[in-house]
């Protein structure tokens, strides 16, 4: 292995975790902007420091595990959604060559990690042994797995018109045009999927605070709470950079400009998307999100599978 | 290639025995994922990246969440460990141990063969296996669909509630 791969790896996880940890502060900066109020202004310039001061306090915290927990799956559960999200990034291609692993089946490869995140929400909820929990736990079983039928499904238009599912060549194939244009309709629904899948605000329904107290993670605190936290960040940023990795031509743009920094600028755009739809949406009911997912997006997504696969098949001709 | 195969196929059996030995069925099913997961690193080194991606989607993804939703909701304390613990003699081993001798055996036997050297790792594309499944394998896809509509018509039919008003005017005599 060459000095360039360690770089590059060591490079994705400085810029992710500390991404990751950003986000706290510019998420509650602009919330507080679209809800007309400062947000965290004291510590430090525009108050960015909170990161820092809230890291703190996480690692201080009193790390309790309840008795009546079943302490090794306790203690377990919130390190599968971190190194799940991390894996996923894996396949991401940030710019031209940099990219950790340049795998062919790298679009299957985020699908599975992203389906094994749920485990942690499963086990936190289950190993907690509360009521609410347990209740967050099953709410958010049943959703994730729902929303990520349709979310594969969704990918496998850029697949059928990319013919592969190297997210490398995914982006090299939208030189011509950004999959955004003729894949509309599978953008849409990989978004609200992956809203679901990262049960995001309007769909945080496993942690519901009005009505299950913290769901999932209400016993959790210190730093495995603290884990949670951070997965969730870094699942928008992996549904963010894939996103854009797959319909908005990843890192390709203008040349004034390095590949990566388009790339990381695209995402912001979509992490911001994601704050916004948190400040602006009310929460659905709990079976009015899976009456939409089952009856809405999941015939929509086949539709689109098979209008897309149709239209392939007769330019090709 | 070979270290790596020999690590992910000790995981693999060691947690499959766990999965076996464990009384709690919550850390079984555990161990039952990671055996999962092994098994598709062996798939991937050994040319099936595609399975190994629909192993790790399907099987770790989606079955074994539901299975573990579904023992989540029969809410199995510490009583069924015990019962589980009370079933688990010594005198259960022999059966299932004298069936894996066996196998084993023919393993050995088949190993021992002198057969041709290992042929060359070929990578196989999804692309090989579409094709595969939509040509010669097609009645069995479509077999699988029947089943799956089954399934998916029978869910309907338990799944589906009537409209129930709760109103004393509205109310219908029967319900």
């Amino acid at each position: 292995m060459e000095a360039h791969y360690w770089w590059v790896i060591g490079g994705v996880l400085f810029t992710l975790l500390n991404t990751a940890a950003g986000l706290i502060w510019l998420e509650r900066r602009m919330l507080a902007l679209w809800q007309d109020r400062y947000g965290p202004n004291r510590a430090g310039p525009f108050g960015i420091l909170i990161v820092l001061a809230d890291t703190l306090k996480l690692f201080f915290k009193e790390d309790w595990i309840p008795p009546f927990a079943d302490k090794v799956v306790f203690v377990f559960a919130p390190a599968v959604v971190v190194a799940s999200v991390l894996m996923a990034f894996a396949v991401v291609p940030f710019g031209p060559n940099i990219v950790v692993a340049d795998m062919n089946i790298g679009l299957l490869f985020f699908l599975a990690m992203s389906s094994l995140g749920v485990y942690s929400i499963v086990l936190g909820g289950w190993a907690s042994n509360n009521k609410y929990a347990l209740l967050g736990a099953m709410r958010g079983a049943s959703q994730m797995i729902s929303y990520e039928v349709f979310m594969g499904l969704a990918l496998m238009g850029t697949v059928v018109l990319s013919g592969t599912f190297n997210l490398g060549k995914i982006v090299e194939a939208q030189r011509g045009m950004w999959y955004i244009f003729p894949q509309l309709l599978g953008f849409l629904i990989f978004f609200i999927a992956g809203i679901a899948e990262t049960h995001r605000l309007p769909f945080d329904i496993p942690e519901a605070e009005s009505e299950l107290v913290a769901g999932f993670h209400s016993e959790y605190s210190g730093m495995k709470f603290g884990m949670f936290f951070i997965g969730e960040y870094l699942g928008i940023t992996l549904i963010s950079s894939m996103i854009v990795t797959l319909y908005f031509g990843g890192w390709l743009g203008p040349a004034f400009l390095p590949g990566v920094i388009w790339f990381i600028l695209k995402t912001f755009v979509f992490i911001s998307v994601f704050i916004l739809l948190r400040a602006s949406m009310p929460r659905p009911r709990y079976d009015q999100l899976m009456e939409y997912g089952w009856k809405v997006l999941f015939p929509l997504s086949l539709l689109n599978l098979l209008g897309t696969a149709a239209i392939k098949l007769l330019i090709d001709k | 290639m070979g270290t790596a195969f020999y690590i992910a196929a000790a995981v693999a059996i060691l947690s499959t025995i766990m999965v076996i030995t464990r009384y709690n069925i919550m850390h079984a099913l555990l161990y039952f994922i990671v055996s999962l997961l092994s098994v598709a690193v062996v798939f991937y080194l050994y040319g099936a990246p595609f399975m190994a991606a629909l192993e790790v989607i399907i099987y770790a993804g989606a079955i074994m969440v539901l299975i573990i939703f579904f023992v989540m909701m029969l809410s199995l304390g510490s009583q069924t460990a015990g019962e589980e613990r009370s079933w688990m003699t010594p005198g259960v081993w022999i059966g299932p141990s004298i069936l894996c001798l066996v196998l084993l055996g023919e393993l050995v036997f088949l190993i021992l063969q002198p057969a041709g050297p290992a042929g060359e790792v070929r990578v196989v594309e999804p692309k090989e296996v579409g094709l595969s499944l939509f040509g010669p394998y097609i009645l069995a896809v479509e077999l699988a669909g029947m089943l799956l509509m089954a399934g998916i018509v029978g869910a309907y039919h338990l799944g589906r509630q009537k409209k129930k008003i709760v109103h004393r005017f509205l109310q219908t005599p029967e319900s």
